[in-house]
């Protein structure tokens, strides 16, 4: 049979994985299935730009129609695939169409954890992690609008300055004690408190969501304390959970995610998985991860699509994000979780611009920088080379960035 | 639709003609050209799409912002002519442009 290498997920990491495999060498048929009606699309914008209206839908993709009828890269949009036959090597369809590969790539994704509140059905209630969701609230949308957001991780952050650029009225609902609590130092959390409130944001942490009221549009959300907020939206932003189910159900090791080696590759040596709904080991940080972000899902379908050719090389990335709120850039490198110092440089508590150092037993492992692109530059390539810094050179400001790292 | 040269740090060159109003980095991505990766999809966030702009060309290009600039200083290989190219927007002006590339973006 003639090769064929079908792609599940039309993901940042398939729009990555097919000019791969072509730059790779690859010959044989490429096919992307997805259960969206969409090319791949760039995410990120989904809660700032493309919320904003300041990029269109056009905007959002990765790559043009073009470039995949360039590149011989058939498209299976729409159409959902029930389950992966690894005896007999083929897909099937939803409308019970078996399709057969010889090489099988898993970007599947991830979904948004649901958390079943009383009056999440009704109208004007989203998620914020498809283009049909966001498309939709634009509905409920406007200026002198009040939008309640629970969840005050980046996806709220971020759609709350976005609909604070809207003119709405935003109040966040976190339950824990700080926003951002599961990821940054509290000095950050404190920062980004700060700033939104300086915004306008009214935000509630410790809070608890007793219910979303409404009759058949949602009207306010009741919290555990019996007072209720007035809403015309609620956005919902509590995380979100890897898509395994065909992995699982095929057989394919799956733990947080669908577990593949330092190649990509899965336990079925034809079946290769990338992106946010695969667990794999990162050498720098010498862990299982299991990451959400752009970066991951490019870098490590670079490297399935190197194993698929014949070319295997070990995946051993810095993981990096960022998140654009109001006029913040926020720049990450490396991952915080585990520390056990921070360093500021800069000033956290008056201004917008500082970046957070995070150790660990001595040694840097990540940095948040806020306005301050040097100061991540310099610490992404420090760590990708395994380089650390000096304490004290970092939080003296007159002490040039680059001075500061060994 | 003008004509942009991406030319690679061992000389090779590929020719593609682009959208005005899109950005070298796009044009790059939608061509399969791996020189260049724009992993943050264009919003200075990442430096992935470092370029050179041929010196001839320089002044077609508006300038570069505080936060390219500063991010350019960290780059592998700054020169000069230096650029970030999800910043650098295309126009008719630049019909047949030179972008090298560096040797490697990280």
């Amino acid at each position: 049979m003639s090769e064929h290498c079908i792609v599940i997920g039309a993901s940042h990491a398939a729009a990555q994985l097919v000019s791969s495999l072509r730059q790779e060498g690859w010959e044989g048929k490429i096919s992307i299935v997805g259960d969206e009606p969409y090319l791949p699309y760039h995410r990120p914008p989904l809660s700032k730009a493309f919320f904003v209206g300041e990029k269109t839908e056009e905007d959002l993709l990765i790559r043009s129609a073009d470039f995949y009828t360039k590149n011989k890269v058939d498209l299976l949009l729409g159409s959902r695939v029930t389950r992966i036959d690894r005896d007999a090597k083929k897909i099937i369809l939803e409308d019970d169409v078996e399709v057969p590969y010889t090489k099988l790539v898993l970007t599947t994704g991830a979904r948004v954890r649901k958390i079943p509140f009383v009056g999440s059905e009704l109208a004007g209630v989203f998620y914020m992690r498809d283009l049909n969701d966001v498309k939709q609230t634009h509905k409920f949308t406007g200026p002198g609008k009040s939008a309640v957001i629970i969840g005050g991780g980046y996806i709220g952050l971020e759609t709350a300055a976005s609909l604070r650029k809207i003119g709405m009225n935003v109040t966040v609902i976190e339950a824990m004690s700080r926003v951002l609590q599961r990821v940054t130092a509290p000095e950050v959390s404190a920062f980004y408190t700060r700033i939104h409130t300086e915004e306008g944001v009214d935000i509630r942490t410790e809070a608890g969501v007793d219910a979303i009221t409404g009759e058949q549009h949602v009207e306010g959300v009741r919290l555990a304390d019996g007072s209720t907020i007035p809403a015309d939206l609620v956005i919902i932003g509590v995380g979100v959970l890897p898509n395994v189910e065909l992995a699982e159900t095929a057989g394919l090791t799956v733990d947080n995610g669908i577990v593949v080696d330092e190649f990509a590759t899965t336990n079925d040596s034809d079946i290769f998985a990338a992106g946010d709904c695969s667990n794999h080991y990162n050498p720098i940080y010498k862990r299982q991860l299991r990451l959400e972000s752009v970066q991951n899902a490019t870098d490590q379908a670079k490297i399935a699509a190197k194993a698929i050719c014949g070319k295997p090389e070990v995946y051993r990335a810095l993981p990096w994000f960022w998140s654009d709120q109001y006029d913040l850039k926020l720049q990450i490198a490396g991952l915080s979780q585990g520390f056990d110092q921070v360093v500021i440089r800069g000033d956290s508590e008056q201004g917008r611009s500082f970046a957070a150092f995070y150790f660990s037993e001595g040694n840097l492992i990540a940095v948040d920088a806020i306005n301050r692109p040097k100061e991540f530059m310099m610490c992404k390539r420090a760590l990708t080379a395994g380089q650390s810094a000096d304490p004290l050179k970092l939080a003296d400001e007159s002490i040039e960035i680059k001075d500061a790292f060994n | 639709m003008p004509l942009i040269i991406y030319k690679s740090h061992d000389g090779n060159t590929q020719e593609v003609h682009a959208e005005t109003g899109t950005s070298i980095m796009q044009a790059a991505v939608d061509n399969g050209i791996d020189g260049i990766l724009g992993e943050c999809g264009g919003c200075c966030s990442c430096a992935t799409c470092h370029c050179y702009i041929d010196p001839a060309w320089v002044s077609k290009v508006s300038p570069a912002d505080s936060t390219e600039t500063d991010m350019l200083d960290c780059v592998l290989e700054p020169q000069e002519t230096s650029r970030l190219s999800c910043q650098v927007i295309i126009t008719d002006e630049m019909d047949g442009i030179i972008i090298a590339m560096p040797e490697s973006q990280y």
